[in-house]
């Protein structure tokens, strides 16, 4: 689709990020030692430090990620919202007081607070880095998707600006602003989804047969036999003639048929619906192609992408066939109703296939027809498949990622961060109570959004990430500007967290502790400013290399690596008094290794970011934390009784 | 000497982590149950997704009303100073 950027939007935008630039600036100015540029003196309220968890968590991935895989595939991105609030449990219950309570600004800190050793600090440190640069990467791409509609810029443009923009807010301030810009959003981002909920389920759902731009998708009822190479006519079409299969078509693994008008010339293509149970009385379907040529140029449809005359743009999806009982409108329906129509109500969803031919790669969008049973059950989207699969890889693969997202919340170090910015243990429980009711409250409403912005007739076939905004700005520009301004600095607080954790992790773990530089109050600073910027540039490289992926795919690999690298040092000094320095050490680094080694050679990476056959990955399924999390905890504990024994030999 | 919220923390993070164990298994090994509709026209996997969100805050909520204002000095280990 191609996105008009709108005054109130680029209005609203401004204000936004002003305000937010502003806040820190004079905030800033109170933050000159370390101990207020990293834990903002300790002095932050704990309900505000709570909404300010929701700010920092609920991130491109939530907003952005979460709603785009509800809208195209229904309940199986709320698998995601169920697991990321899952993981706050084992943040209040186990770790929030203990990590207040032994550390200062890192949580290598709370590691190390009864050793005082290098090699912790230095361990740490680098987990640290290495789990927010992966964290760092979804969320530089949700920032990219947000401006492209909101301010017609390319993504890639987008991700640069919030950069930027991060880099001046870390580098001029620090946790304070950064506490309470988190909180500021946070709130709003909360609130103005509950407004669009609202106005969902206000809404209701209506049988419609198109997209908002009015376009009507044909379908067409014919035989096989009309579908024979070189018919002149297909059902009720005239005038066509059917083109056989050739170059990737050939292979194409749905039944596509392309037909050429032999008016305009023009070629279309159609999906071919056949009959479950076979039989020869089949369907086609309109689909939707974008072609990138081998010279460069973008088709759509058949013709150059643009808004003029003789161009074309894919054209607006998502909308409900039939409803229960026939009625073509719902009116307004409760929380529950909404919910119970849609399980007996049919919709439209749209998948898409690459094929590759002579002259460039075509994908290929085509509808599906789905009823609400299928919508509101698991097991839809192609990382969640495995569970109605019979390979017993494919369920170990679901449940690795659900452990993950139970374990990698407590583990992520822009998180641990915040424990101590509160005065107290009790100060830090409170605010996690606090964080986790407003996260819980989000998360309810992500169904709502995702559904709603299924059944929006707005949704972008090519960006599934853009469907939140898409859904906002079908309601009303005003409420579309708002959102994605608050969205865009959303990824805005994320990140700061994020790069503030790492320029912690550089200044304090390792440049001071683990190598031993002494440094000023004032200089272990301006490290920390200096680190940001470089940070900050990895993340704009990372996202736009990684621009096409779904970031909540990418918060699922951030999280496995988060907690499988830390949560078993963290688990383990305090509950299990025999832990050692060296088993610590050796917990991280074989927790770390082993889960981004595992990532890197799995058919998601191959296929995703190598664009290789997933078949010929190494290891032989995608999410490593089923395996990578117990081999942290093994590593520990068989290490530390090792040297436990040796010093204790020593002794003797 | 434990902190005297941290042995309620770990019964309700117990008690958590299984209901969330079961959610994650029943999704894994019995699939088809969880389009079951069993109340309000709403199939298994919305119920017990929604119980799962409902239940966290719940029980942070008793958590909470249960410590009051302790802060769990009784373990103090002070980081290191720089």
């Amino acid at each position: 689709m191609i996105y008009e950027s709108s005054w109130q939007a680029i209005l609203i935008f401004f204000v936004f990020v002003g305000f937010t630039l502003g806040l820190s600036f004079w905030l800033g100015r109170k933050a000159k030692s370390s101990e207020g540029y990293f834990a903002a003196h300790g002095q932050i309220p704990w309900f505000v430090n709570g909404i300010a968890f929701a700010g920092d968590y609920l991130s491109a991935a939530s907003f952005l990620g979460i709603c785009g895989m509800i809208a195209f595939y229904g309940y199986d991105g709320f698998l995601y919202s169920i697991g990321y609030l899952a993981g706050w449990i084992v943040a209040l219950f186990v770790v929030a007081e203990p990590m207040k309570r032994l550390g200062r600004f890192t949580f290598a800190d709370a590691l190390d607070a009864q050793f005082n050793s290098k090699g912790i600090k230095l361990a740490a440190g680098i987990s640290t880095l290495v789990v927010s640069i992966f964290y760092l990467i979804p969320q530089m791409v949700g920032a990219g998707a947000l401006v492209t509609p909101l301010l017609g810029f390319d993504q890639r443009i987008g991700v640069v600006m919030v950069g930027t923009i991060v880099i001046l807010i870390v580098v001029t301030a620090g946790m304070v602003s950064t506490t309470w810009v988190q909180f500021l959003k946070g709130t709003l981002l909360v609130v103005f989804s509950a407004i669009l909920t609202w106005m969902i389920l206000d809404r209701g759902f209506e049988v419609k047969t198109g997209g908002s731009d009015g376009h009507v998708f044909q379908s067409i009822d014919v035989t096989e036999v009309d579908l024979s190479d070189g018919n002149s006519s297909v059902g009720t079409l005239a005038s066509v003639e059917v083109l056989g299969a050739e170059d990737g078509w050939k292979s194409a693994k749905e039944p596509f048929v392309r037909l050429k008008h032999s008016d305009s010339g023009k070629i279309s293509v159609w999906h071919v619906e056949k009959p479950a149970g076979g039989g020869t009385d089949w369907r086609l379907t309109e689909a939707q192609t974008m072609t990138l040529t081998s010279a460069g140029k973008v088709l759509v449809n058949g013709e150059p992408k643009g808004t003029k005359k003789g161009e074309n743009q894919l054209h607006p999806v998502g909308f409900v066939k039939s409803l229960p009982d026939g009625v073509t409108s719902t009116g307004r329906l409760s929380p529950v109703s909404f919910l119970s129509t849609l399980q007996q109500s049919e919709v439209v969803l749209w998948r898409n296939e690459k094929i590759k031919h002579s002259d460039g790669e075509t994908t290929v969008y085509f509808s599906k027809v789905t009823t609400g049973g299928q919508i509101l059950r698991p097991g839809e989207h192609p990382t969640f498949k495995g569970i109605r699969s019979e390979k017993l890889t494919d369920k170990v693969n679901f449940l690795s990622l659900m452990l993950a997202l139970f374990c990698g919340t407590a583990s992520l170090p822009h998180i641990l961060i915040r424990y101590y910015t509160v005065k107290d243990a009790s100060s830090a429980r409170k605010s996690t109570i606090v964080g986790i009711a407003s996260i819980g409250f989000f998360y309810v409403l992500t169904l709502y959004l995702g559904l709603g912005a299924m059944t929006s007739g707005e949704l972008d076939v090519s960006d599934e990430n853009m469907s939140a905004p898409l859904l906002a700005k079908g309601m009303n520009t005003w409420l579309f500007a708002a959102i994605s301004a608050i969205a865009f600095t959303t990824v805005l607080g994320t990140v700061s967290g994020l790069i503030l954790a790492s320029a912690g992790a550089v200044a304090h773990d390792l440049i001071s502790s683990a190598f031993g530089w002494k440094l000023t109050d004032t200089e272990k600073v301006r490290v920390a400013k200096i680190s940001s910027v470089f940070v900050g540039a990895i993340a704009i490289v990372l996202g736009i290399l990684f621009q096409k992926m779904n970031p909540t795919f990418l918060v699922g690999w951030a999280f496995s690596v988060a907690a499988s690298a830390n949560l078993p040092s963290l688990v383990m000094i305090l509950f299990w008094p025999r832990v050692t320095r060296q088993g610590i050490i050796a917990g991280i680094v074989v927790g770390m290794v082993s889960s981004m080694t595992w990532i890197l050679l799995s058919g998601e990476a191959y296929s995703k970011v190598y664009g290789l056959d997933a078949a010929a990955a190494v290891v032989p399924f995608s999410q490593p934390g089923i395996l990578t999390i117990p081999l942290g905890f093994v590593t520990l504990v068989v290490v530390s009784l090792l040297t436990a024994s040796r010093g204790r030999q020593r002794l003797a | 000497m434990k902190p005297r919220s941290s042995g309620l923390g770990l019964i309700l993070f117990t008690v958590y982590l299984l209901f969330y164990a079961g959610f994650v298994f029943i999704n894994a090994f019995d699939p088809a149950s969880m389009e079951k509709t069993p109340f309000a026209g709403l199939n298994l996997a919305v119920l017990y997704g929604f119980a799962l969100i409902f239940g966290a805050v719940l029980l942070s909520a008793i958590y909470g009303v249960m410590c009051g204002d302790a802060s769990g000095s009784g373990s103090e280990r002070k980081g290191p100073k720089p």
